[in-house]
């Protein structure tokens, strides 16, 4: 179908509950084998909890959806085995370009910081990046993934849900403790439940068209223009992908005639004309679509849980779509894991919506303004929009003001009732919320990176200078921490390489490059408590049992405040 | 800072006199144009969002 991309076909294998007499009953069924659904199944099964996944169809994602993958989402693809090979395969790039007209006017470079392992974003088809989650879920015995299985009713019980799967040999009934939808924005379960998501709709056309082409004349990077000589009165984006595929993106505006704009003969010389008449191209694929920024009211009702698209939805300019979905599924996984087996504190698994909510918000908004910046609403929009960008050509002060999307970045959850907020002062935007801060380090003489040493437990940094710093009584509170029901585990980030060499009493991290220290404003005795995603909960200058398990307990969802 | 809401310029017959002359040559749509970017580059010179605040509310309300 694609000269680029050849579809596997995943085939439907009959599973044992469809002859079971009484529905077979699984703690998480999730709807959706989409990139949210998958990492969620594959996170879980690292947490060692099994679980079922559904998909209604047999292949991955058809046409390429989201393409701009952030940092974000490569480090917790990294957790979960899936981000070396995106990655590889992945286009990656930091940098930005506006034009006005004929002028570049504007440049924004998305990670300033240098020594981090993932760069800001990768451009990557959604198909590759389905793919790969599918082969990690088969090296899971813990996920059973289920083609050509759809959710066609449900029934809610008191302690789970019943459902009706239908597949090519019928259907049958299963029980689920809990549901997750990560269905998509038409999600099936959302309908079968009756509820809504609302929002605002867009009243304007864009055609995306994919095109092969030799990546001659244009740098990894992405480039935006607002009314350009090719396409007047609109605006048009450009991003490349893996394969030498082309990713353009034509505002066509609200009067648009659909039908005829779809067809291939007028997409062609509206590429032709953007990339000149000396441009061998091939069109892969196109299509045509208007956007809603939209969200459910409340994430779980229930025992049924939705994330992703599900759950709420943006305009695809800022690439929060498929990223901020992943940050659902890292969210949820861990606190499920804790539900599950009964050592999540009450409002543990209610966190998952209030974050996430949130965060959702966040996005929201900011995919609204790059919209109404992109799109101008009225004819005073529009006079302010363009004096924005006539001002930027000469003028540096109007070039913050252009916002042709502003770029996923993960939500700073500064409100989570699950953070302890600091008693001490901390000159590091890596607060409370905030996911931690990536860093190069070296473990046992090897070159690695901090992230890849957090896991998805919980992880007590502490930051030493000496080996003498670790103390007896230290070491004793490291101990009880790692006995706690929930264990926290002792991660030393030391300055110096050369007087660790034979200390082995706690894992230790060399801050060669002093990053970590200066990005966490880390000095000996400091600690951070980081949670199973990878989120800061607390932090203090001192390591100290009793305090760090108070935030433990705080992070588990225990003893909340109102 | 507050916005600052009583008489502040120095020369008020100049000013307006050159605010007004500035449009006298023009379209509507071009003084538009101009009034946008008025704003803006006056906007940034304040540059602290509560004042900023403060002038747009008294605007609106001005205009009701």
């Amino acid at each position: 179908m694609f000269a680029t991309y050849q579809f596997p076909t995943y085939s439907y294998q009959p599973s044992s509950d469809q002859s079971s007499a009484d529905p077979v009953c699984h703690a998480v069924v999730v709807i959706g084998a989409g990139p949210v659904g998958m990492a969620l199944a594959v996170d879980l099964a690292q947490h060692g909890q099994a679980v079922v996944v559904l998909d209604d169809n047999n292949t991955v994602s058809v046409g390429s959806r989201a393409v701009c993958y952030g940092k974000r989402f490569l480090d917790i693809s990294d957790r979960l085995g899936v981000g070396q090979r995106a990655v590889d395969k992945g286009v990656t790039w930091n940098l930005g370009r506006v034009f006005f007209e004929e002028d570049q006017i504007y440049t924004f470079d998305m990670l300033p910081e240098q020594h981090h392992r993932r760069p800001a974003f990768i451009n990557l088809q959604q198909y590759y990046m389905e793919e790969y989650y599918v082969d990690r879920i088969s090296e899971l015995d813990l996920v059973d993934l289920r083609w050509k299985n759809k959710l066609i009713a449900l029934e809610e019980l008191a302690d789970g849900v019943l459902l009706t799967v239908d597949t090519p040999d019928g259907e049958y009934q299963i029980k689920a403790d809990y549901l997750v939808a990560c269905d998509g924005a038409g999600s099936v379960t959302r309908q079968l439940c009756g509820l809504e998501s609302r929002g605002q709709i867009f009243q304007d056309h864009f055609l995306i068209a994919d095109v092969v082409m030799e990546p001659k004349r244009f740098p990894p990077e992405r480039w935006f223009w607002f009314n350009p000589p090719f396409h007047e009165g609109q605006s048009t984006l450009l991003h490349r992908q893996a394969d030498n595929v082309w990713r353009i993106d034509f505002d066509l505006g609200w009067g648009a005639d659909i039908e005829e704009e779809k067809k291939p003969e007028n997409i062609i010389p509206r590429v032709k004309k953007f990339l000149g008449d000396d441009v061998d191209f091939e069109l892969e694929w196109a299509s045509i679509y208007t956007f809603t920024c939209r969200r459910m009211e409340q994430f779980i009702h229930n025992r049924i849980i939705f994330a992703g698209d599900a759950a709420h939805q943006v305009s695809p300019f800022g690439a929060r779509g498929a990223n901020s979905g992943l940050e659902d599924a890292d969210n949820l996984a861990w606190k499920l894991v804790h539900q599950l087996r009964g050592s999540a504190g009450p409002g543990l698994l209610d966190s998952y919506a209030a974050e996430r909510e949130f965060a959702a918000d966040e996005n929201i908004l900011n995919s609204t303004r790059s919209t109404d910046f992109i799109t101008p609403k009225n004819a005073a929009s529009r006079a302010l929009r363009d004096a924005v960008l006539e001002l930027a050509r000469d003028y540096t002060f109007a070039r913050p003001l252009i916002n042709s999307g502003r770029l996923s970045v993960p939500a700073l959850l500064t409100q989570s009732p699950l953070n302890t907020p600091d008693s001490d002062h901390f000159d590091s935007k890596v607060v409370p919320g905030a996911p931690c801060t990536d860093g190069a380090v070296r473990r046992d003489g090897e070159q690695d990176y901090l992230l890849s040493q957090l896991g998805n437990r919980f992880v007590a940094l502490l930051f030493a200078d000496q080996p003498s710093e670790i103390t007896a009584e230290l070491l004793q509170q490291a101990a009880v921490l790692n006995k706690v029901d929930v264990p926290v585990e002792t991660l030393v980030v030391a300055s110096n390489q050369h007087d660790w060499q034979l200390f082995t009493a706690l894992p230790v991290v060399i801050d060669h490059l002093a990053v970590v220290a200066q990005r966490l404003d880390g000095r000996a005795g400091t600690s951070y408590l980081i949670r199973p995603d990878q989120l800061v909960a607390g932090r203090s200058r001192h390591f100290d049992a009793d305090q760090l398990q108070a935030m433990q307990r705080r992070a588990l969802g225990f003893n909340l405040q109102e | 800072m507050a916005l600052i809401t009583t008489a502040n310029i120095v020369r008020p017959d100049d000013f307006f006199a050159a605010l007004t002359d500035l449009h006298r040559e023009l379209t509507p749509a071009q003084s538009e144009a101009v009034n946008a970017k008025l704003i803006l580059l006056l906007a940034n010179h304040i540059g602290d969002n509560a004042v900023l605040a403060e002038a747009m509310a008294i605007a609106a309300e001005q205009s009701d």
